[in-house]
């Protein structure tokens, strides 16, 4: 670990112990100790450093380097401080005339074999090869020239050892002439990410660092999530940035704005200049690991295609024209009010950004409440978790997750449904895949063998590769084995749930129509794994259950999310570390989102807008009335614009046009409106048809908040100024204070400081708090000061667990003779949902197209090679886009992501929904496939469209 | 690394290999040794369905067959000498025999002479140590060698 900023960011060379306390004495201090600590631990937090290469604390120790020995009284030898456990009364010596000799003459080998051109290395200043050497006080090495890895030539001819440097991987190079063989890139790999990448090839004089089989790393099995690079001791592994710019020399600890796992970051910036992204070992949710978006794709900030300036247009054909701030806001508010006084105070609306912060999502909603007058405020979230929110609410009484993070560390049986971690939410698929090396079964859910299904160290007990819509049938038919095998905790369902309703929901699980061989045909999984599934996850200790979009984006997903809550409370899987029911949010602020009231029957906390005392908090507080009913969402508005009733919407970071399901009537919805105002940092797809673009700020340019998946609030700092001149929030105060809004907030603390007045969940929160604790999970309040990690603990939030009938009601999406096949949705690892920020960086090397999955047999029939051009054909619509074939889909089941605007998955999508929460059915459509040589109208069209509403016509200077 | 072509069928036959010593515990090194006896070197090709048989990364099998010498990437010569050249051997006059062999093959170390017949190799104790200088030819232990051994060795397998 580079560790050259913060003080408390120490490397303590080996990982954290737990156990009981030990004492021991280093050069003389006494030093007391988790048992099993090493050595070179308990001496780091003594205050006493010992030289180390091949030791770094987020990986175990290894005993290579030979720089760390140490004396101990009454043992013979030098033993390598980094391997020997501490043991009470030790007397340990760290410098003495021995151990000096013995580190010159080992550090003397080191640089007889590395280059001393340190003036312009990359890691100058940054060393640890170089603080090793002075540390030892290195003077001179006394060996002679001779064979070496680093000169490109031995005389006259080539040098066989010498490597050239690679620099396939867009962001970091390798560049083996100033390796020291310590192995740390190789056990980041393993231990921290999971990948196993990366080997020691040869032995001895001949061992190398090796991606692959000695392939560049882009080629190898690397997935790029930085974890060598951070544990390099040298400038072997260093990202290009640095030797771009420069070493840091200031750094920000702030919060990703990637996907929902939420990781803490060190931004490490010269003057106002970002040179890397560092995880931030003391980030709790990430607990010092990244993935390739956070590490490295935020480019996108710097990006040519950031819009700085506010422009307006009176129509959407016309070329965008620049204004100044004051200009767009009196022209917002204008047409805004003349909307309200010709079609009624309901007529506009605004959509909140699950990708911005807990602060600017609670301005937009005080805005619409407030100052618009009605309840149209919904966000993202409509489209991904909603049926969480709802199910979750039903059976335990919260909309959130159970757990943290860090609980995974101690579940024994963790089933996946409806997920792909490694490729959505890396960063906790690393921490879960070490905890399968540890033992843990897994159990897959879902329509592909995704990789944690089987890939290297990792392979699933069960995989139940159900058809796409039946997820209601494959988890009732688990609760009725585990029902009727007699493997439900009845102790705890008596002491903890509702054993009316559980009764009921027995009896309704236990009838033989929802047996696994009964529902077999519908789902296609086999009987007998799904019985083996449900007896392990009932009976093979703590049973976490982490699921994802494949569960809620379903016509039946609130359903599922509640069949779900019903297997966890039946087998007494809530309420404690390792166990639980777990949503992984797509996006940064999902939580947050739906925490700050964005839903247009809630106000923050998940209060009714009936709630009459609720409501009276935030009317005397806002000094004006709330409407008692609920608004529009976003359905419904696009349903009423295309009807001519809906004239305005504000909508904040978020794509609607790309994001949400049925492109064509979306589009037709914004075509209806008169006045479409999208805040945003790119020109994005829902901005060709907006008539105002004020410019957004990324999250490195605003100070706030976000809410991760396991409800923890972390901190968002602001690195550098926002290049458009105001940060989001500021904006939206502009704008309502241009409608007549009195709000003043100076600060986003300001803001925060109201929420926790008028939310009994966020009562206890305040930047003082989180700038100390680093973070807190809410509930945070006079009852749990420190937050909530593991909720219901001893009781449900809403008292007694409520088990909820799931009856299975197959999807109206139904597949026939024109529509043989199930389309399927999701993401892969380099991008991020509609891609506005990661196609904008070099992630676009791993994955340039969207490309649809097919299996063997139905490419066969249809006439489908390898990358040929296809036409996916909907009762919707239809695109193109390349077919890849490959057997990780089922036969009648393809797949593919929706990236990129090009091919706009989503045009293909139907307008089904979740029946509790309007939730879209993106996992299933039936679709078809057939060979093809060209885009289809819709992109042809859209693509002309694009073009010609982007056109910016500069003011001029 | 090296470009050969990939044997016809390898993937099958790795499998076969793979599939007769999946139950062991630690089967990688048995598989290795067994697919080095069916091709006579472990072909670049069959890492990745080793690999992928026994839910490894490429990079953890190229590892393991990078660390052994014995495990060899090319195919060797029709026979295969190894000279001890450790220090006991040394001793006894290991070097004299090093030396009239590479002189004899007109190969160095590791190298297989034009015509295929020997490949040459430097190995590291076989336990011998009392009948010094020890070498190995295609597996047949030797002792005692010295160059007129040697010579008459390499003369009857025609190199």
């Amino acid at each position: 670990m580079k560790d050259f900023v913060l003080p408390d960011d120490r490397d303590l060379g080996t990982p954290a112990r737990k156990g009981p306390p030990v004492t021991l004495t280093i050069d003389g201090f006494a030093v007391t100790v988790p048992a099993g600590t090493s050595i070179m631990r308990a001496a780091f937090e003594a205050g006493i450093p010992v030289p180390k290469l091949c030791a770094t604390d987020s990986v175990e120790a290894f005993g290579s380097c030979r720089l760390c020995l140490v004396e101990i009284e009454g043992r013979p030898g030098t033993p390598a401080s980094c391997t020997t456990p501490v043991a009470e009364g030790m007397v340990v010596h760290t410098q003495t005339a021995r151990l000096k000799k013995l580190r010159k003459g080992v550090m003397e080998l080191y640089i007889s074999d590395h280059p001393l051109d340190c003036l312009t290395c990359a890691a100058n200043g940054d060393c640890e090869l170089q603080d090793m050497a002075g540390v030892v006080g290195l003077r001179e090495v006394r060996y002679a020239p001779g064979a070496n890895h680093f000169e490109d030539r031995c005389g006259e001819a080539a040098n066989p050892l010498f490597l050239p440097k690679d620099d396939s991987n867009p962001y970091f190079s390798y560049d083996p002439q100033k390796c020291i063989v310590c192995s740390r890139c190789v056990r980041a790999c393993e231990e921290v990410q999971g990948t196993f990448a990366l080997t020691i090839a040869g032995r001895g004089f001949d061992s190398r660092v090796s991606p692959g089989m000695a392939e560049p790393f882009l080629q190898s099995e690397c997935v790029s999530c930085g974890a060598c690079v951070q544990a390099c001791p040298t400038a072997t592994l260093s990202e290009k940035s640095v030797a771009e710019i420069g070493t840091p020399d200031r750094s920000v600890i702030t919060t990703c704005a990637y996907c929902g796992v939420g990781c803490s970051f060190k931004a490490e910036l010269r003057g106002d200049e970002l040179v890397r992204m560092v995880p931030w070992k003391h980030g709790k949710a990430n607990r010092g690991h990244s993935c390739v978006k956070g590490r490295f794709a935020w480019g996108y900030a710097q990006h040519r295609d950031r819009i700085l300036k506010p422009m307006i247009r009176d129509r959407i054909d016309e070329p965008w024209r620049e204004v100044t701030w004051d200009e767009a806001f009196a022209h917002t508010a204008r047409r805004f009010r003349e909307i309200q006084a010709r079609h009624g105070r309901g007529a506009i609306g605004g959509i909140t950004s699950s990708r911005c912060t807990n602060e600017e999502t609670y301005l937009v909603q005080k805005m619409i409440r407030g100052t618009f007058g009605n309840n149209n405020v919904d966000t993202c979230a409509r489209v991904c978790h909603s049926p969480t929110g709802y199910g979750l609410k039903q059976t335990f009484g919260t909309s959130a997750g159970t757990q943290d993070f860090d609980s995974v560390e101690q579940a024994d049986v963790v089933i996946v449904i409806g997920a792909n971690p490694t490729d959505g939410h890396p960063v906790f698929a690393s921490r879960l895949k070490k905890r399968l090396r540890q033992g843990a079964k897994l159990i897959v859910i879902d329509p592909r063998r995704i990789d944690l299904v089987r890939s290297p160290h990792v392979e699933a007990a069960h995989h139940l590769a159900l058809m796409p819509g039946t997820n209601v049938a494959v988890l009732t038919a688990m609760a009725h084995v585990i029902v009727t095998e007699g493997l439900v905790d009845e102790a705890f369902v008596r002491a903890r749930c509702d054993w009316e309703s559980f009764q009921d929901w027995a009896a309704f699980v236990a009838d033989p129509s929802r047996s696994p061989e009964a529902t077999e045909k519908l789902t296609r999984v086999p009987a007998a794994e799904l019985r083996a599934a449900a007896r392990l996850y009932a009976t093979g200790g703590n049973g976490a259950i982490y699921y994802g979009l494949g569960v809620t984006e379903h016509s039946q997903g609130s359903t599922t999310v509640m069949a779900i809550a019903n297997l966890a409370m039946a087998t007494g899987n809530i309420g404690r570390p390792g166990v639980g029911v777990n949503p992984l949010r797509g996006q940064n602020n999902v939580q947050g989102s739906c925490d700050m009231g964005s839903f247009p029957h809630e106000l923050p906390g998940y209060r009714h807008v009936h709630d009459d005392t609720a409501r009276a908090i935030y009317e005397s507080l806002w000094g004006t009335p709330i409407d008692p009913e609920p608004g529009l969402r976003i359905p419904n508005m696009l349903d009423e614009a295309v009807a001519g009733r809906f004239k305005g919407i504000y909508i904040q970071g978020e794509d609607i046009l790309q994001s949400d399901p049925d492109t064509r009537h979306v589009a037709a919805g914004l075509a209806a409106m008169e006045c479409v105002v999208v805040q945003d940092l790119f020109l994005n797809e829902t901005a060709t048809y907006a008539h105002v673009f004020l410019p957004g700020a990324t999250f490195l340019e605003k100070d706030g908040t976000f809410t991760n998946a396991e409800r923890r609030i972390n901190r968002v700092r602001r690195v550098m100024a926002p290049l458009p001149g105001l940060a989001d929030w500021e904006v939206t105060q502009r704008l309502a204070q241009a409608m007549g809004a009195q709000w003043h907030y100076n600060h986003p603390a300001e803001i925060m400081a109201e929420i926790a007045a008028t939310t009994p969940t966020f009562a206890g929160v305040s930047y003082e708090l989180l700038d100390r604790e680093g973070s807190v999970q809410w509930p945070c309040n006079a009852a749990a000061p420190q937050g909530t990690p593991v909720m219901h603990v001893d009781a449900f939030v809403r008292g007694k667990g409520r088990f909820i009938l799931t009856d299975y009601v197959p999807t109206d999406e139904r597949t026939g003779p024109r529509f043989p096949l199930l389309l399927t949705t999701g993401r892969i690892l380099s991008q991020y949902n509609v891609g506005a920020q990661t196609r904008r960086t070099a992630n676009s090397t791993w994955h340039a197209e969207d490309l649809l999955e097919i299996h063997p047999h139905d490419a066969e029939v249809r006439g489908i090679r390898e990358g040929q051009l296809v036409r996916l054909a909907s009762r919707s619509g239809e695109t193109t886009l390349r077919a890849t074939i490959t057997d990780r889909v089922a036969p009648g089941v393809v797949y593919t992501t929706f990236h990129h605007p090009e091919t706009q998955a989503n045009v293909v999508t139907t307008d089904f929904s979740d029946w509790a929460t309007n939730c879209p059915e993106y996992k299933v459509t039936a679709v078809q496939v057939s060979p093809t040589n060209g885009p289809s109208d819709w992109q042809r069209d859209y693509a002309a469209h694009a073009e010609a509403s982007r056109r910016i016509a500069h003011a001029a200077e | 690394m090296n470009a050969q072509a990939t044997p016809p069928g390898l993937a099958d036959r790795v499998r076969e290999i793979v599939a007769d010593y999946a139950d062991l515990e630690g089967p990688l090194l048995p598989i290795l040794h067994e697919v080095q006896a069916a091709f006579g070197h472990v072909p670049q090709a069959a890492l990745p369905v080793i690999a992928e048989a026994l839910n490894l990364t490429r990079a953890e099998v190229f590892g393991v067959m990078t660390f052994y010498h014995d495990f060899r990437s090319e195919p060797a010569g029709r026979h295969v000498l190894k000279l001890c050249r450790a220090e006991a051997c040394q001793a006894s006059g290991g070097d004299a025999v090093a030396a009239a062999v590479r002189a004899r093959l007109g190969v160095d170390w590791h190298g297989t002479t034009r015509d295929g017949a020997v490949t040459l190799e430097p190995v590291f104790c076989l336990g011998l140590c009392a009948c010094g200088p020890a070498g190995m030819f295609d597996g047949r232990l030797l002792a005692r060698l010295d160059p007129a051994a040697a010579e008459a060795l390499l003369t009857e397998a025609g190199a």
